[in-house]
């Protein structure tokens, strides 16, 4: 059973929540209140759900090689501008829709420089990482900006028996998931992650592919500036996301997609978010020193990870028979 | 066959009955190897002959499991690189290894600079880095970064970096593989300048005319065994390329299938024209006709691959037209390509055609699932019965459409990738190597594959660096020499002798040979 992939993910997991458990018996108590649930399981849902959203946009990206590490810089530039619109007298749904339109155009810039320029994702978007900051500073005017709108409110404090966020992010990754599993949309994905130039040579449009992916982990990150500006009903353009691109990327990794790209798991993903969020609470629940608690986050991290590569799950089973003679010695034999 | 005496004096390097053993492989076996001072000594053989290994052997690369090593008459056993690189034996590859990044200076003298008070002095650096391209009559800037020089003068970098150690043995594999007739002009000025100061230089090239007119002699390997030596003054091409590919002349192969005669004036599949890329291949005329079989045959690094790369649309032309069915295409990449009905197998499988992690099925139905599109998938159903209909036809092992991919052994990887062309029905097929390092069974069956699907009208461009199934299987033979058409060989008696004859000649001879 060790063999799954996400059996030590789903391990970790279980072991946070029975820790929480323990130092707070209420922990898994779930209240109903007006046709609501509440509770510290719903609250790591409710607060998870923007690393959720930008973890699976970010799945897609690493399945084709590559990594965006523009997302949370996009988050608060969503945030900023939708804020902004709001505090000018202008309706919620009308911001939204302005903040997502310009999270799309930044999407397009990365995948612009990724699939046509040929620059390294790493490079292309840290180029947006640090400039997006400044951009939603430019927004902003450097103010932190707050809200009081009741419609913009809901996609990040709502409740429709389960918090909004959550919803809209599991409704995105099921969406993501019959889209990609049910086209072929998937299988090209991997295929041009998996190895690019066999990909190019059998006619797949990577170039389309990679471009697209970059514009849809951009418009997750928008919809996560959302709910994190909505939820404080403020923006913030130095803090909000801060850092949130690299807890979606271990939550991609934890869920077992590999950073040299090609295959990828949603459900995978799902797991990975749900750790990372349910260590970010346990770390402040079980009361680790402030000063410790990014090392206690790094420890836990580690040892998932280390838990689930390959070398260590050879130890976990037994030894297996030689593998074939290599490639170099076939090609030797080869007339 | 060995003809070549020795010069009078003592070789630099002696090895005798050596011997490299890989893991299930015989890489060399039992080869004796003289190199002289002040000679060029050219190590000759195809694919998996074993020059590599026996050059990695010389360097410390690969440990022999039999035989030994003299260097000035003394027994030497190499563990790592770093030692024969101090017993004065240097390489360059044939890929420039440098850091471009550095000056030039820095890469010829990377790991030996001199030092004062523990810091690198960096003037007599420079200073030495001058010595040392000045001898080889380089007259470049040791302070300038290496990335702004062209490529050649990196390679000539390589060599001034290979001098530093003050080499006696300075092996060049492959030099010349990227560089311009002029540049290739300048490296052999260099390496005669070498030879004639007393360096014993061992010479890796595909290229036989440029073995021609440097080498003082050639050594022949062939499947890891020593064919033989030979002098370039005392043996001509033909005699060489034959020993090369272990076929001896005047055995007539006996041919299987023979083109239908064609009806006169029907339209060619895919005609090029004047077709080339610069550094590449040069222009060539070609026309193929649905249900032909051409044959392209050639010595490694001829072209073969570049040529098959173009009419595909991989490489773009900057020469010439190509037409595909009648009507002029300008490729934009293999999509536009396959849109028209071509079809390309790679011949680097791994790296150009496996798709490693995903399954059997996804790579077989892949071209045809990109040609239709993401939102168009290929029902589960509907690949699932293309696939066992493959499976069955070439005999795929293990006959599960949800294997992975790289667990299945190399010939069932190449039948795999074949099926994945075939669903496409394309009308040109073009197959670079299909039956490279894979079993005779699994090539046998491909050969078939391949006169059943012209006898259905099917055009195919079949590449293979064995005459004689390019022989076997075509009914024309298309043959490439240094990167240029030479011939084209037609009719019904086209044998291994003339396909070896086309290789050989010289410029200017070689439009002969049709019935």
């Amino acid at each position: 059973m060790t063999r799954h992939p996400l059996f030590w993910p789903v391990a970790a997991l279980v072991g946070l929540i029975v820790l929480n458990a323990v130092v707070n018996p209420s922990f898994l108590e779930v209240r109903i209140q007006n046709g609501a649930l509440y509770g510290g399981v719903v609250d790591i849902l409710r607060n998870g759900a923007p690393t959720l959203l930008i973890a699976v946009g970010m799945t897609l990206v690493i399945a084709t090689r590559g990594i965006d590490l523009s997302v949370g810089a996009v988050a608060a530039i969503a945030g900023a501008i939708a804020c902004s619109w709001i505090a000018a007298g202008g309706d919620a749904p009308t911001a939204m829709l302005l903040a997502l339109a310009v999270c799309v155009l930044l999407g397009l810039w990365n995948g612009f420089l990724v699939s046509v320029v040929g620059i390294q994702p790493i490079i292309a978007t840290l180029v947006l990482m640090t400039a997006g900051r400044g951009g939603a500073m430019l927004v902003t005017e450097g103010q932190i900006i707050t809200v009081d709108d009741p419609v913009y409110r809901q996609i990040g404090a709502g409740f429709v028996v389960l918090p909004i966020a959550i919803l809209i992010s599991l409704g995105v990754l099921l969406a993501v998931a019959a889209l990609t599993r049910g086209t072929a949309l998937g299988m090209l994905v991997e295929s041009v992650g998996t190895n690019p130039r066999a990909s190019r040579l059998a006619g797949v449009r990577s170039r389309r592919i990679v471009w697209t992916v970059y514009v849809f982990a951009g418009l997750c990150a928008g919809v996560a500036g959302l709910m994190i500006s909505s939820n404080v009903n403020a923006a913030d353009a130095n803090n909000a996301g801060l850092w949130i691109e690299m807890d979606a990327i271990l939550a991609v990794v934890i869920g077992g997609t590999s950073l040299a790209g090609g295959r990828y798991s949603l459900t995978g993903t799902l797991v990975g978010a749900l750790v990372i969020q349910t260590l970010t609470t346990t770390v402040y629940s079980i009361g680790v020193p402030p000063d410790a608690i990014l090392v206690f986050k790094a420890v836990v991290v580690i040892a998932v990870c280390l838990l689930q590569s390959p070398r260590t799950s050879e130890l976990f089973r037994p030894r297996r028979r030689a593998e074939p003679a290599d490639t170099r010695a076939q090609e030797v034999a080869a007339p | 066959m060995t003809d070549s005496p020795a010069p009078p004096t003592d070789p630099v390097v002696d090895i005798r009955g050596i011997t490299v053993d890989f893991p299930g492989v015989r890489a060399l076996s039992g080869v004796d190897f003289q190199l002289f001072p002040g000679e060029v000594h050219a190590l000759m053989g195809e694919n998996g002959a074993g020059k590599s290994t026996l050059i990695k052997a010389l360097t410390g690369v690969h440990r022999p499991t039999a035989g030994e090593i003299r260097l000035h008459g003394e027994r030497v056993e190499f563990t790592a690189p770093v030692q024969a690189q101090n017993a004065g034996i240097s390489t360059v590859y044939q890929e420039v290894n440098l850091c471009p990044n550095l000056s030039v200076a820095e890469n010829i003298l990377l790991g030996r600079e001199p030092r004062r008070l523990g810091a690198i002095d960096t003037r007599a650096c420079r200073a030495r880095a001058a010595r040392l391209l000045e001898r080889i009559g380089l007259s470049i800037d040791p302070g300038s970064g290496l990335d702004s020089h062209p490529i050649a003068v990196q390679q000539l970098v390589a060599i001034a970096r290979a001098l530093a150690v003050d080499a006696r043995v300075l092996v060049l594999d492959e030099p010349t593989s990227s560089l311009d007739t002029d540049e290739v002009a300048e490296l052999f000025r260099i390496v005669r300048q070498l030879r004639d100061e007393g360096v014993a230089i061992l010479f890796v090239s595909h290229f036989l005319e440029q073995v021609y007119e440097i080498a003082d002699r050639m050594t022949v390997l062939r499947n890891g065994a020593l064919v033989g030596e030979y002098l370039p003054s005392r043996t001509d091409r033909l005699e060489l390329v034959s020993v090369m590919l272990g076929r001896e002349l005047g055995v007539l192969e006996e041919v299987e299938r023979r083109s239908e005669d064609r009806a006169p004036g029907t339209e060619p599949v895919l005609t090029a024209h004047g077709l080339g890329r610069s550094g590449s291949i040069a222009p060539f005329d070609l026309e193929i006709h649905a249900g032909e079989v051409v044959g392209l045959a050639g010595l490694l690094g001829s072209g073969r691959t570049e040529m098959a790369r173009l009419l595909f649309g991989a490489d773009r032309a900057d020469t010439g037209t190509l037409s595909v069915g009648g009507r002029t295409v300008r490729p934009r990449g293999p999509r536009s390509m396959i849109a028209r009905g071509v079809a390309l197998c790679s011949e680097d499988r791994k790296a150009e055609g496996l798709i490693a992690d995903l399954t059997v099925r996804d790579n077989l139905i892949l071209a045809l699932q990109a040609a239709r599109g993401w939102m168009r998938p290929v029902s589960r159903r509907a690949a699932d019965a293309l696939v066992a209909e493959y499976i069955d036809k070439l005999d795929i092992r293990p006959a599960d459409p949800g294997a992975v991919m790289s667990t299945l052994s190399g010939g069932n990887q190449q039948k795999v990738l074949l099926a994945r062309w075939l669903v496409t029905q394309p009308d040109l097929l073009i197959l670079d190597e299909p039956t490279r390092g894979i079993d005779v069974g699994a090539k046998a069956q491909i050969q078939k594959v391949v006169a059943d699907l012209a006898a259905d009208g099917m055009a195919v461009l079949f590449i293979s660096a064995e005459l004689e199934e390019v022989v076997r299987v075509s009914d024309r033979v298309v043959v490439l020499r240094d990167r240029h058409k030479t011939a084209e060989l037609t009719g019904d008696a086209i044998s291994v002798d003339d396909v070896m004859g086309a290789i050989a000649a010289h410029d200017g001879q070689g439009t002969a040979v049709a019935s």
